[in-house]
């Protein structure tokens, strides 16, 4: 890293910086929002200024921060000749910009959100030029899309303020999606995402085989970008926007964003046949087109922006040519369309700003009325034309020079005389500009009477023409930067040149004399010409693309609207079908290793529960429409697995699979009674035989995997849980100890799932009980399911004499879990169901009565003591969850070992505890506003009261 | 045996999905309890099979044990998705409660026809 690398990063961050405050000052008025504007651009100016010298004698500034280096993520940056000048040109042209529009703007217009919107752009388009990392250059590319998008649609009011925005962003943010594949692909190429190296890897890019598509992918960005024949359209719409912006955006910096990238890309991808061809024989063509449209333009910002498209489009051609001479040219062409291009639209924002219109047929002899702004406008004019003198003309001398050697296919004549026939063009509607507003007799019906502006408007544009004059007279003094930025362009020596204003006489002069003379001559004869170009029928860009993106919207809606109709059947099928299909697509790509494994013998018992289970599934597939045989049904698969699971050794599985089985048809048993107790039949064949077709393919793939990779080994990590369960975790039971120890954080991040799920239930039943569901359960007549006696004497006294039982076997099982089968989570499922059968023996009032502890509180003591179990590890220095364990003996029982993980595991014990018991709860609570009655006696019917009142009437 | 538990984990993936397409609450969340049988023995089955060897350690005998980690993974997604299917039912229980149906197919406002009528009769009236 050069000294004073650091230096990007400021110059980098400056403006996005300033960008936060615009908004806040506007409040001290628009003064101080303005000069606060002006200060990050001008500070990172001066840090420009700091870093020129050493740009200008050849060296290149890099300053880079790593980030992810294995992906190639890096906020890289690198400062080079060609960097120099567009981010000199890019703040220079932005502090006048934002003078401009200081004084531009009116009152009405919200003018911090306009500079918060500018300093954003600035730092977008700064960013793209001296980024060294393309991902990094690809992001800045995209924010000035969606910035400039912003400052295009500034006027919200304007519904072709709102148009042109759209447009801009959907044509250049397209392109931008072609260059991020077309950079990606360079990158892979090169082996490098930063520029430093794929620069220095041309060969071999334009040798590889996806040479073209990148290039392709590139060009469409950087085409986009610049408004290139076929995609120019966009830029003229954007001129909607305020004028500022369009002198700023859409003629100094952003549309040439394209022709920066493709400058930058030169010696990587210029020189090849493809290259020239699709590169110059574009720029050729837009020139011609853009100037030959901007003749007839009515609108003085039209006429600017298909200059801007026309001027655009010959620097385009010059990079295409590929000889080091004609790049040189672009460079100093883009230099000198930047002053006056950009003098020019400041002028025509003043005409505008001043006579309230800039429709030509509406203006002349403007030239008394507002002498200072009439002089900045024809120099401008002049210099667009190419008149000696003015900068203009330098670099289209050297442009014809270029053109006049040039071959296109076998013919040395088209590129010359096309290259004339633009710069006649050129000449012809410079002239127009100058004539038709300034010249002419001084009219009466303008609709505000003209006057020249304050200082504060035409200083800008002023200035910009100061330079203009300067270079036309002493080109010399461009020298420097254009030696230094060709340098970077071509990447080699520079090839010869001279910046002067006399040539000899050579092709180019002539060509330049029969440009002039011809302008002059279509001027002469602009009237009749426009009567034809106005009754001659040409396509209208506007309409072809507002029908291109009404059939893209009319096609994505239909595709939204089948897959996303509202229906979630479909979707599930949908995504079914997906997931089999991604499926079957990673089958056929790779063959299956021969089986490894011994398949195990089925003995009888496993084949009557597998019957069985099978059974059930299809009953409840089939039969479903009784919803309380489906629900049995659903027991006896869960049951079923529990027994495999057994089989299979996984105790702990059975388990709490068993009680979890217990408490899920508990749950389904309760909502059912609020629910209709059969399903209407009325899918009609079809669809079940879809939906059975989807399910059986679904059933037949999943199938499928499992077998595949249960008839073959494969290495796990499980070894290392097993040998470290005991020494390292102080458990047998190593399922208990990979849950408490090994993965104690996914366990804890599973409890407070729980414990949010039980919440959720708690909150949506509270919500639904506030509703009119409310209402509608007070009213519903569940009288005909219920039963006589609900609360049986049976049922009461068992699950009493159960209840002091069941809790011990929970409490056993929690404690030998870490050595034996059990463990937290079966632990509270087993206590839970104690308790619930409470509820359901003697109902939910006399139950709820005698409990002592809100469920709530269960859930959070459970993650609390886990959490604090937790953190318990970083008193003693270690990571989160690490656990500590010492054996202990106390007399009667065999010396045990007790660790954190049982105060863990305590933890998931009480979040269990409570979520089931809060899911429960929360849903038997329905019954209260579904007009249950309340009872207070444990039992309906008690036979001790009835054996007394028999006595007593006896 | 492992053609049995590989045609267990299909058939209950089979009759989960043809129950989740149904088109009532009831039966979709009974589906879906289903599916979710289906992946935990799925799950439990990557770790393979194997008899008389629960991962119970002996501290007195050199013994084979079957894989513990998916058996750990799928204990707690037994736990987790009797939670999810808590919360189904739950939210299918408040859509039939509020809305009294239990359809679970939502007529798309801007596409159905009747949908603007109705709209026009609400003006009207």
């Amino acid at each position: 890293m050069n000294d004073g690398g650091h230096l990007l990063f400021y110059i980098a961050a400056l403006p996005f910086l300033g960008a936060l405050v615009p908004g806040i000052m506007i409040r001290a008025g628009r003064n101080a929002c303005a000069s606060f504007t002006a200060v990050p651009t001008a500070l990172a100016l001066v840090l420009l200024g700091m870093l020129a010298p050493a740009v200008l004698r050849g060296e290149v500034i890099q300053a880079e921060i790593m980030w992810l280096p294995q992906l190639g993520l890096s906020a890289s940056f690198f400062l080079d000749g060609l960097g120099l000048m567009f981010a000199a040109m890019i703040l220079g042209v932005g502090l006048l910009i934002t003078l401009y529009a200081r004084y531009y703007l009116s009152g009405d217009d919200p003018m911090g959100q306009f500079y918060t919107y500018l300093l954003l752009f600035q730092g977008a388009m700064l960013g793209i030029v001296i980024s060294d990392n393309i991902l990094l250059l690809l992001i800045f590319w995209e924010l000035t899309s969606l910035s400039s998008f912003l400052l295009i649609g500034y006027w919200k009011h304007l519904p072709e303020g709102r148009q042109g925005a759209r447009m801009a962003l959907a044509v250049t943010g397209a392109g931008g999606l072609a260059l991020i594949g077309g950079m990606l692909i360079l990158g892979n190429i090169a082996g490098s995402y930063n520029l430093t190296d794929i620069l220095t890897q041309g060969e071999a890019i334009r040798a590889s085989e996806w040479y073209l598509p990148a290039l392709i992918l590139i060009l469409l960005g950087a085409f986009t970008k610049s408004a290139q024949f076929p995609f120019h359209f966009w830029l003229p719409h954007a001129m909607a926007a305020p004028t500022p912006v369009s002198a700023y955006l859409h003629s100094a910096t952003m549309v040439k964003a394209g022709v920066f990238l493709l400058a930058r890309m030169w010696p990587v991808l210029a020189g090849t046949e493809a290259w020239f061809y699709i590169v110059a024989t574009t720029g050729l063509v837009t020139t011609v087109l853009g100037a030959f449209i901007a003749l007839f333009k009515d609108d003085l910002k039209a006429l600017l922006a298909f200059s801007t498209v026309s001027h655009l489009g010959l620097l385009t051609m010059l990079l295409g040519f590929g000889s080091p001479f004609a790049a040189v040219v672009a460079v100093f062409h883009i230099l000198n369309h930047l002053t006056f291009k950009a003098a020019l639209f400041m002028t025509v924002g003043i005409v505008d700003h001043e006579a309230k219109t800039r429709a030509i047929s509406r203006l002349g002899g403007l030239r008394h009325l507002m002498p200072i702004t009439f002089l900045i406008g024809t120099a401008g004019a002049l210099s667009m034309a190419g008149i000696p003198l003015f900068n203009g003309f330098l670099s289209k001398e050297m442009m014809l020079d270029a053109a006049s050697d040039t071959v296109w296919a076998g013919s040395d004549w088209a590129v010359p005389v096309l290259a004339t026939l633009g710069s006649l063009l050129s000449v012809a509607y410079s002239f127009r500009f100058i004539v038709h507003v300034f010249f002419g007799p001084v009219r009466d019906d303008y609709p505000a009477k003209p006057h020249d502006p304050g200082f504060g408007l035409w200083a800008a544009p002023a200035l910009l023409i100061v330079a203009v004059v300067a270079i036309g007279v002493a080109p010399f003094l461009a020298g420097p930067i254009v030696a230094v930025a060709s340098g970077a362009v071509i990447g080699g020596d520079l090839p010869y040149y001279s910046l002067k204003i006399w040539h000899g006489v050579n092709a180019a002069l002539f060509m330049s004399i029969i440009a002039v003379a011809g302008g002059l001559v279509l001027l002469a004869a602009h009237r009749p010409l426009l009567r034809a170009w106005d009754a001659a029928p040409r396509p209208e860009a506007k309409a072809i693309f507002d029908a291109l993106i009404g059939w893209a919207v009319a096609a994505t809606r239909s595709v939204t609207e089948w897959s996303h109709n509202g229906t979630i059947s479909r979707y599930l099928a949908i995504f079914t079908v997906a997931s089999v299909g991604l499926g079957w697509i990673a089958y056929s790509g790779g063959g299956l290793a021969a089986p490894s494994r011994e398949v195990l013998p089925v003995p009888p018992v496993i084949a009557v529960g597998f019957v069985l289970l099978v059974t059930a599934t299809l009953w409840v597939a089939t039969m479903h429409h009784n919803r309380f045989q489906a629900l049995v049904m659903i027991g006896i698969i869960g049951l079923s697995i529990s027994a495999g699971f057994v089989y299979l050794s996984a105790p702990d599985l059975a388990l709490t699979q068993i009680s979890v089985e217990t408490v899920t048809i508990m749950l389904l048993l309760l909502a059912l009674h609020f629910m209709p107790k059969t399903t209407p039949k009325e899918s009609p064949m079809g669809l079940k035989l879809r939906d059975a077709a989807i399910a059986g393919v679904a059933g037949l793939g999943v199938a499928g995997l499992a077998y595949a990779f249960m008839i073959r080994d494969v290495d796990t990590i499980s070894a290392f849980h097993l040998d470290n369960s005991y020494e390292g975790g102080g458990g047998t039971n190593v399922v208990n100890v990979i849950l408490v120890d090994f993965r104690g954080y996914d366990t804890y991040g599973e409890i407070i799932v729980l414990g949010i799920a039980g919440f959720v239930i708690y909150a949506l039943m509270q919500a639904l009980l506030n509703g009119p569901a409310a209402r509608r359960l007070k009213n519903a007549d569940y009288s005909q399911d219920r039963s006589r006696d609900r609360h049986p004497l049976m049922m009461v006294v068992v699950t009493r004499v159960l209840m002091p039982i069941a809790v011990l076997v929970g409490i056993y099982l929690f404690l030998r879990g870490h050595n034996q089968p059990g463990g937290g989570f079966v632990a509270g499922l087993v206590i839970a169901i104690a308790l619930l059968m409470q509820y359901m023996a003697s109902g939910f009032a006399w139950t709820q009565e005698r409990k002592k502890f809100e469920y709530h509180t269960l859930i959070g003591f459970g993650m609390i003591i886990a959490g604090l179990t937790g953190l318990a590890a970083w008193l003693l220095g270690n990571p989160f969850l690490t656990s500590e364990y010492g054996y202990i003996t106390l007399p009667p029982i065999e010396k045990f070992g007790l660790g954190t993980a049982f105060a863990f595991d305590l933890g998931v014990f009480l979040t269990v505890l409570g979520a089931v018991m809060l899911m429960l709860y929360s849903l038997s609570r329905i019954a209260r506003f579904a007009g249950e009655t309340v009872n207070v006696e444990p039992m309906d019917y008690d036979p001790g009261e009835r054996v007394a009142d028999e006595k007593t009437e006896v | 045996m492992e053609v049995i538990v590989a045609s267990t984990v299909g058939v209950l993936t089979a009759g989960g999905v043809y129950l989740m397409l149904r088109l009532r609450t009831f039966p979709v969340i009974l589906g879906l309890a289903m599916l979710s049988y289906a992946v935990n023995v799925f799950l439990f089955s990557s770790g393979r099979l194997a008899i008389d060897q629960a991962p119970i350690l002996s501290l007195y005998e050199d013994l084979s044990y079957s894989d513990p980690l998916p058996q750990a993974l799928v204990l707690t997604a037994i736990v987790i998705s009797f939670g999810m299917t808590a919360v189904l039912v739950m939210i299918g229980l408040g859509a039939y409660l509020e809305c009294e149906t239990d359809q679970i197919d939502i007529e798309s406002p801007d596409t159905d026809e009747a949908g603007e009528d109705r709209t026009e009769k609400d003006a009207k009236a």
